[in-house]
């Protein structure tokens, strides 16, 4: 595998670089070196400053202090297009794509060629891509417009804009999180092949398998600054989590024994194609079962088709042994069914509205009177609710987008408490959430199956699933692949049933 | 912490206290758009009142009342729909198509209130017409109520042509516009009235009317929560296409007169008051009071420039600045709150930390 | 270890329809052909419709005006927005026009035009300043000016009327002057289309007016120049309006304080109609001036097919829905046809050169 970091000059160099935004500080002192033909990687929890680095280095936000240096030579990149004239590329999570444009035009955009009378030249756009797309080794018709793509397929693009504009410095943000396995395998070769070409890549990722597997140097950062870089060879995965936490993670998840009764939630054979297949799965009372998987596996749509948002095909979805019309969220609610969703600030909340107006969003038919609501009415349940949760805020009429991550996910579960549900599902319960309010959160879900709820939590992060659950089920690429007890499920076996297609023995 | 799954009982808890409101009263009714628009409201009837001798008397009031009738019936559910998010540009159409109607079943013999009823019902066809092309087929309401605003409009003159309808029963176009005793005050001002106090609590005391605020803020989350998205825009077309219908009514009894140009270009006059009384475009922001303030402060000005001897284009150039004017301050404000905002959030790590 | 197989690739099925100039190219066939049809089905009733110096003249120059107007409308929401004004600034520059001759006896012809079309732009350029920098949505801000410019224009001209007499013969001329049986007008609004069209297909300036219709928030992100742009579309939409007014003036050579009322509606269903998406990001100019002769086609047509034309409107309006319903139903057939194409030829791939050899490099077992 890779070597140790190399000498000489590094490509990019960012020393005690800070940022902050009025009061806040989002990055306190920020070191990188990206040498060529190096994958870097550079792992930290949400809210460690990752993300403001990047976005830095790619021209969105100038520094506040610190040197920034390419190839030696300082820099200060006033814009985005800067940036990439300067050789920096930045695959992001969501790749931004023109959806009615061509494959062609999207890679291009901006910097088509152009020949006489700055006509476009068409022909050799298209041939520079066609070579592209065979170099990566993708068949995507250049001609088609890139609506429709799929995440991976567009990640492609963009890395293909970025070989085009011959970008010294490419970095990757989560890459990997919306992609299936075999897609995984291309996109590491891909990077293997650009490595090898002599440029620096970054690689920002939560998947210590991954980042192990590809990358010959890790830098750690938490809270806003600079920890530490090793080789990876001269490190393991128990020495990187705790620079990144700061302690020991062990007891970080406070299960209670509860006492699991009756199946309350029965889903059969549900069915969607494209999207899920033959979906059976139960949640008993005062159970938590997990919901396994790589992300793009399909688990919030079974979630959301479960919980009537989307449509499903074929199947049946029962509580306590009543039917749940599809399609029909209300209806879902009425039975005793909650949903928690993935993005908070644009399905879990209505991010303009107040903590109160949010927290009774889902109980205003109970709070009315006559048909009639008032405000004294919300506030008064909201108040309840608020301080269960222990909600920090100063008023009830606060806006939701101004509350933190945490808080703002306690608004959205005091949300769905309020309508007293028999089963919960809770989709991705502590992403983008300080590690106090995690512990919060955790606590809350035990407490619930406690008292009886069943509850169907999908997570990303295998601690969390091993953790919390009493069951897990595995998806991988829409099809649940395992159901596995407490006592079955470790790493080694959830990842295995994330990644085939194979049932795993029970 | 006291247990999660118990109903809420609210005077024997609240182990944390909570402000209702982070602003005073004061500032949180003062310092509102609406409040704004009624203060320029009441600022332009005081110069208009001392300017000219001619303004501020019953017979004045009853006109302007009168010519706004229409206005201020179609911005009420109007409000609704851009409150939502979305736009209905077939009003002015429905207008005279109604009215078309209205005309044509009075003259083959109906009674005026049947015929009413039948102008009505058109207006509940189209309203559904808008609302199903909108929701269950997803089409944009601005394109779609471009192609209704033509295809109504096309209806009303395709029915009767150049032709005008004009035998109206005396009784009824005297109703019309009759006053309540000697305070000019029109008589139909009781209907719109009701309607105020209707929509009102419809909007601010319903939990149909807080589905109307989160569908604008953000239609996602709120089929998320359980709200009937679809079904409460189309139930706001339908009380959009009905209420035009009966404006269309009354403007033809007001005016005697029914023809397939009535009431052209109404639907652009009703947006802008709206608009002007605050509501934002983006949906999700409004209040009726606002609206019924910048729908009277475009006919007081409308009146008294008149009777200052200002020809109607100049209120024409007059209503067009002030439109441009309020969604301009309206956007650099929003963006100076924004900006003080950002920092906030970020502390707490919100949006763009990783 | 099947690192050195190489797999067959699977072609990732994009057939012919789903390729983007394909579509548009398929959307103008089809409106040419509901011209045509309507053209023959007109002819057969009344054959001095088409075979006729007059039919033929009148055919082609009735829509020139609005196939300049719609072009400019058209470049505007292919943007993300819409230009409600352009029917108040034909009008302003009808009567400007007028005045204009009447003003300066003996002023050039060509003078009269440039003058008109900057003042358009000027007008224009109001418009895209308050959208572009105020970030205000452009159909409040052009609806206010569709207010405003319309009472300039009624302040301004008042009662009076510039009537043919006052315009110069030359002038008039060229309302009815035809080159090769070609209407003037309509070679004025060919040429238009052409370089307008050769400008949104094969320029980076207008390759990019497509990339911010079709996501604003990426345009940003890329670094496009999205406020230049987006000016620019007005400007551009302002000029058209504005020569579209020395047309109106040249053909009907009466122009009131009326004139243009109403055609900006036209020009957004010109625009729907061929094909141009209210959100933006797609359609063609050609596509919009064929939606414009199409309308104005059936306008004329109804009369000699027996319908009053005071049916005109609506069948604009039945046109209009028909034509988003349309759109809408292809939009969603493309992208179900996209995504079940996606998932039955799953991620079967050749590896890159060169990558085989690191597949061997500490993974246990194959993945996937």
């Amino acid at each position: 595998m890779g070597s140790a970091p190399a000498e000489g000059t590094p490509t990019v160099g960012l020393r005690d670089v800070s940022k902050a935004f009025g009061q806040v500080i989002a990055l306190r002192s920020g070191s990188l070196a990206l040498y060529p033909g190096s994958i870097h990687a550079l792992v930290g929890e949400n809210g460690a400053g990752k993300s403001t680095l990047v976005k830095i280095m790619a021209g969105l936000y100038q520094r506040d202090s610190g040197t920034f240096e390419m190839e030696g030579q300082p820099v200060d990149f006033k814009t985005t297009a800067e940036a990439k004239a300067a050789g920096i590329a930045v695959i992001y999570q969501e790749p931004t794509l023109f959806p009615d444009l061509s494959v062609t035009e999207n890679v291009f955009m901006g910097r088509q060629p152009v020949g006489r009378f700055r006509r476009i030249d068409r022909k050799a756009m298209r041939a520079e891509v066609r070579g592209l797309m065979e170099r990566l080794g993708v068949r995507i018709d250049g001609d088609r417009p890139a609506e429709g793509l799929s995440i991976a397929d567009q990640q492609i693009i963009e890395i293909a804009k970025a070989i085009s504009l011959d970008a010294k410095v490419m970095i990757m943000d989560e890459p990997t999180a919306a992609l299936s396995g075999v897609e995984v395998e291309r996109l590491f070769a891909v990077a293997r092949s650009l490595r090898d070409e002599g440029r620096a890549l970054m690689f920002i990722s939560h998947r210590f398998d991954e980042v192990f597997a590809l990358c010959d140097t890790i830098t750690v950062m938490r809270d806003g600054a600079y920890i530490s870089t090793d080789a990876v060879a001269a490190t393991d995965v128990p020495q990187i989590v705790r620079r990144m936490v700061g302690r020991d993670v062990n007891d970080l998840f406070p299960k209670q024994e509860a006492k699991i009764g009756d199946p309350l939630l029965v889903v059969e054979g549900l069915n969607m194609p494209g999207v899920f297949h033959d979906i059976s799965l139960n949640v008993r009372s005062g159970e938590i079962v997990g919901l396994a998987g790589l992300v793009g596996a399909g688990r919030s749509e079974v979630a959301r088709a479960i919980f009537g948002v989307d449509p499903y095909e074929a199947g049946s979805v029962t509580i306590g042994g009543t039917a749940v019309p599809a399609r029909d969220p209300s209806a879902a609610m009425g039975l005793g069914l909650a949903l928690v969703p993935e993005d908070r600030r644009k399905q879990g909340l209505v991010i303009d509205a107040t903590v109160s107006q949010n927290i009774t969003a889902a109980i205003r038919d109970s709070l009315s009177k006559l048909g009639l609501i008032t405000t004294g009415a919300e506030n008064d349940a909201a108040r309840v609710w608020a301080s269960r949760l222990e909600v920090k805020t100063r008023a009830l009429d606060a806006v939701a987008g101004t509350l933190s991550g945490g808080n703002q996910q306690k608004v959205v579960l005091a949300k769905w408490l309020a309508t007293t549900p028999k089963v919960l599902i809770i989709d991705e319960p502590t992403r983008g959430i300080d590690v106090g309010t995690k512990a919060e959160v955790h606590r809350m879900m035990s407490e619930l199956a406690g008292q009886g709820l069943g509850i169907l939590m999908i997570s990303s992060e295998l601690p969390e699933v091993l953790g919390m659950a009493d069951r897990v089920y595995v998806m991988r690429e829409g099809r649940i692949t395992a159901e596995l007890d407490r006592d079955e499920a470790n790493s080694e076996s959830v990842m295995f049933a994330a990644t085939h297609a194979t049932e795993a023995a029970a | 912490m006291a247990s999660l799954t118990a109903p809420a009982e609210a005077t024997t808890e609240a182990a944390r206290s909570y402000l209702d409101h982070g602003a005073p009263l004061w500032r949180r009714v003062l310092l509102t758009r609406e409040m704004a628009i009624i203060a320029l409201l009441l600022a332009v009837i005081i110069v208009a009142s001392a300017a000219l001798p001619r303004f501020a008397t019953p017979v004045t009031l009853g006109f302007l009342l009168l010519d706004v009738m229409p206005i201020l019936l179609i911005a009420l559910p109007m409000t609704c729909v851009i409150i939502t998010g979305e736009i209905d540009l077939s009003v002015g159409s429905m207008v005279g198509l109604s009215s078309v109607l209205f005309g044509i079943m009075h003259q083959t013999g109906l009674s005026i209130p049947l015929a009413a009823l039948i102008a009505v019902l058109a207006g509940i066809v189209g309203g559904a017409i808008n609302g199903i092309l909108v929701t269950a087929v997803g089409l944009p309401s601005l394109a779609v109520t471009i192609g209704t605003l033509a295809l109504f409009r096309g209806l009303a003159v395709g029915l009767l042509g150049t032709t005008a309808i004009t035998d109206f029963p005396r009784y009824w176009t005297q109703l019309a516009k009759a006053k309540i005793g000697d305070t000019g005050i029109p008589q139909v001002m009781i209907i719109f009235v009701l309607l105020v106090i209707i929509f009102a609590i419809l909007l601010h005391f319903t939990t149909f009317g807080r589905g109307i605020y989160a569908i604008g803020l953000s239609p996602e989350a709120a089929h998320f929560s359980g709200i009937k998205v679809g079904r409460t825009k189309l139930i706001l077309f339908i009380l959009t296409g009905t209420i035009a219908a009966l404006a269309g009514v009354y403007y033809t009894l007001r005016f005697g007169s029914s023809r397939g140009d009535n009431a052209t270009g109404m639907e652009l006059q009703v947006i802008a008051a709206v608009l002007l009384g605050g509501v934002s475009i983006f949906g999700g922001r409004g209040a009726l009071h606002g609206v019924i303030a910048g729908v009277l402060l475009i006919g007081v000005l409308a009146s008294a420039l008149r009777l200052a001897g200002v020809t109607a284009d100049v209120i024409n150039i007059i209503t067009g600045v002030l439109l441009i004017l309020s969604v301009v301050t309206s956007s650099v404000l929003s963006w100076v709150q924004r900006r003080r905002a950002r920092p906030r959030a970020l502390s707490q790590g919100g949006s763009s930390a990783s | 270890m099947t690192s050195t197989e190489m797999l067959t690739p699977v072609e990732e099925g994009t057939s012919f329809s789903s390729r983007v100039g394909a579509i548009a190219r398929a959307r103008e066939t089809g409106i040419v052909l509901a011209i045509a049809i309507v053209i023959i089905v007109t002819t057969i009733k009344n054959p001095t419709f088409l075979f006729s110096l007059d039919g033929w003249r009148d055919l082609l120059l009735t829509p020139s005006i609005l196939v300049v107007l719609a072009i400019g409308e058209a470049i505007v929401i292919i943007t993300r927005n819409v230009d409600l004004s352009v029917g108040s600034v034909l009008g302003l520059s009808a009567y400007l026009t007028g005045t204009l001759f009447i003003k300066f006896q003996g002023i050039p012809i060509l003078a009269v035009f440039l003058i008109s079309i900057v003042f358009g732009a000027l007008l224009g350029l109001i418009n895209g300043a308050l959208v572009a920098f105020a970030r205000v949505p452009a159909l409040v801000i052009t609806l206010g000016t569709l207010y405003a410019y319309r009472g300039i224009d009624v302040a301004w001209a008042g009662a009076s009327l510039i009537n043919a007499s006052d315009l110069p013969p030359d002038f008039l001329a060229l309302g009815t002057k035809t080159i090769l049986t070609i209407p003037v007008l309509t070679i004025i609004a060919l040429i238009v289309l052409i370089i307008g069209a050769w400008y949104m297909k094969n320029t980076r300036g207008g390759r990019e007016f497509y990339a911010i219709g079709s996501d604003p928030a990426a345009a940003e992100l890329y670094g496009l120049a999205v406020t230049k742009r987006v000016l620019s579309a007005f400007v551009v939409s302002g000029a058209a309006a504005g020569l579209a007014g020395v047309l109106y003036a040249a053909r009907y050579g009466t122009v009131n304080s009326q004139a243009g009322l109403g055609f900006e509606l036209d020009a957004v269903a010109a625009a729907v109609i061929g094909g141009v998406a209210i959100f933006g990001g797609s359609g063609t100019l050609w596509g919009a001036a064929f939606g414009a002769v199409l309308l104005l086609t059936i306008n004329r047509a109804l009369p000699v097919l027996g319908v009053p034309d005071f049916w005109q409107r609506a069948v604009v309006g039945v046109l209009i829905i028909g034509a988003i319903v349309l759109d809408r139903i292809l939009a969603l057939r493309q992208s179900r046809k996209l995504i079940e194409a996606r998932d039955t030829a799953p991620a079967v791939v050749e590896m890159p050169v060169g990558a085989a050899e690191e597949r061997g490099e500490g993974e246990e077992g194959d993945r996937g």
